[in-house]
């Protein structure tokens, strides 16, 4: 059964420092074949451990298997190797900005195969017209809008049809219309590719619509865990508070401060 | 009491001191790193060389303009401070020699390395920074790219490649501009001019000292640029610091480094 996870987190704690912990005890995996989410307010550690699966960072404790591999224990050469299996979609799209869109898209291509120009060429289309901006191929990053750039950087990271494909914010900064290519695209590459996702994002209705299963993250835990609809129907209170987008709750509207009268100096009055 | 506060603020002081000294070396460590790092990983840059073509495009060919430009008024200047002087001795016709000298030796690598620094290192500088602030270096990574090799390896190179090309360039229009004015303006005999200056150039002594220290400048300006851009906070305040500390620190180490390598290149040969 071990092998049908294709990530696989146990026990994992984390921190730059060891009076603040990032991360707390998680536990998490990512089946086969799955788009998975991970949710949670900004600052609640999902980004921390996003990079963790990229074996950017090593845990303090617990180990972190991706690929059938261990993150943690990879050297530079191995993390190189795993991260050929992998694509990742970062949140503003991280194109090169002074490569055009098919060049963006050959980028990994030329860096990774030696393949013919022709082959190439017709790989690089075939990228493009799944997320459909073949016609936008000759255009440059700073002609395209931000949910054409979201496009053209999922189909680079497709690009060496990757096991696993990471989204960090996937869906921030998007047009309704775009909103849904977006969530759309993620769900049929996933499926027409073989691949597995993990989706990080504080989008959650957006999300909700995409995933399989979702983990909830808050204060560097697993709060709560389930399908869309288990969490959609979960009655722990900060799940609640977030998925309906409550303006207080566990999380409170105003930041610590001191007493308000105090600070007005209304009380010596 | 006072005492003890005296003493406490004190402590705060060397500590504050401390920690700047302690964390200037470090820095100054990790370039050195970076530098050796960058070295080893510069088998990309050097067999696709297409990569460090485009990087010499970059550096070198746009800053062609404001080098030419320059050179010529420095030449021209050079001309006209010179004759004033030599024509006090009667040495007029050695103006030649005077801009050649000038210009190969002294000015040509270093007016050159300045507008180097400032036109094509601060560039570098904050193309390699706004890569980092938007992610395109993480993107790399992520694609089992080592932005080291494929990034900065064909930036430091094409400037190191640049650098002596944009001197010799510098030097060369100097050498015009000093003809314009001299001969051309002036009326100084153009036969002087030219043989004069054809006889007191040696090749080894001036020419090659000079390339010595332009290619010296060039790793000196580029090496800083490049760091400068991969350590840059990734903010847009972080890309602007860091693009101001490369014009500053760049300019500091040519002049510091001129003075260095002209004690070792000429005052040996006068001293014996």
């Amino acid at each position: 059964m071990q092998q049908d996870h294709i990530v696989e987190i146990r026990d994992v704690s984390f921190g730059y420092d060891a009076a603040r912990p990032v991360l707390r005890d998680i536990d998490l995996e990512i089946p086969r074949g799955a788009v998975v989410g991970i949710m949670g307010q900004s600052g609640c550690g999902k980004t921390t451990l996003l990079r963790m699966i990229m074996g950017a960072l090593r845990p303090s404790a617990g180990s972190v298997r991706v690929l059938g591999r261990d993150a943690a224990a990879l050297d530079r050469a191995g993390l190189f190797a795993m991260r050929r299996e992998m694509g990742m979609l970062f949140q503003f799209g991280a194109l090169f900005t002074d490569l055009s869109v098919y060049e963006n898209v050959a980028f990994p291509l030329r860096e990774h195969t030696g393949l013919p120009g022709e082959m190439l060429h017709d790989l690089v289309l075939l990228k493009l017209e799944a997320v459909g901006l073949r016609g936008a191929a000759h255009l440059m990053p700073a002609e395209l809008s931000g949910g054409m750039a979201r496009r053209v950087a999922l189909a680079r990271s497709i690009a060496l049809d990757p096991r696993l494909i990471l989204y960090d914010e996937p869906f921030t900064g998007l047009d309704p219309i775009s909103f849904g290519v977006i969530s759309r695209l993620i769900r049929n590459l996933n499926d027409s590719l073989g691949a597995t996702s993990l989706i990080v994002t504080h989008d959650v209705q957006e999300a909700l619509g995409v995933v399989d299963y979702v983990y909830f993250m808050a204060a560097g835990r697993v709060i709560a865990q389930g399908t869309p609809d288990e969490i959609r129907a979960s009655r722990e209170p900060f799940v609640n508070q977030f998925v309906n987008g409550k303006r207080d709750g566990p999380v409170p509207f105003h930041y610590q401060a001191p007493d308000y009268a105090a600070d007005l100096e209304l009380a010596a009055a | 009491m006072p005492t003890d506060q005296l003493r406490a603020d004190l402590r705060a002081r060397l500590e504050r001191l401390g920690s700047a000294v302690t964390g200037h070396v470090w820095r100054l460590g990790y370039a050195a790193r970076f530098l050796a790092y960058l070295l080893m990983h510069s088998g990309t840059a050097l067999r696709r060389f297409r990569l460090t073509v485009k990087e010499v495009y970059f550096a070198g060919v746009l800053s062609l303009i404001i080098i030419l430009v320059s050179g010529l008024f420095v030449g021209m200047v050079l001309a006209l401070q010179g004759y004033e002087t030599l024509q006090r001795f009667g040495a007029s016709e050695s103006l030649g020699v005077l801009v050649a000298l000038s210009l190969v030796r002294e000015l040509g690598p270093v007016v050159a390395g300045l507008l180097f620094a400032s036109r094509a290192g601060s560039a570098i500088t904050a193309e390699i920074g706004l890569m980092k602030a938007t992610e395109q270096l993480s993107a790399m990574e992520m694609m089992a790219v080592d932005p080291v090799a494929r990034v900065v390896a064909p930036r430091f190179w094409g400037g190191v490649i640049s650098m002596p090309l944009l001197a010799a360039l510098f030097s060369a229009m100097g050498i015009f501009g000093g003809y314009l004015v001299g001969v051309q303006l002036i009326g100084v005999d153009a036969g002087a001019f030219w043989s004069q200056m054809q006889a007191a150039v040696d090749l080894r002594h001036d020419i090659l000292n000079g390339v010595i220290k332009s290619v010296a400048f060039g790793v000196a300006v580029t090496w800083i640029a490049v760091f400068e851009g991969y350590d840059a906070v990734p903010t847009a305040e972080g890309v602007s610091r860091a693009t101001t500390r490369t014009v500053v620190m760049s300019s500091l180490a040519i002049l510091a480094l001129d003075f260095v390598l002209t004690a070792l290149m000429f005052t040996g040969g006068n001293a014996g």
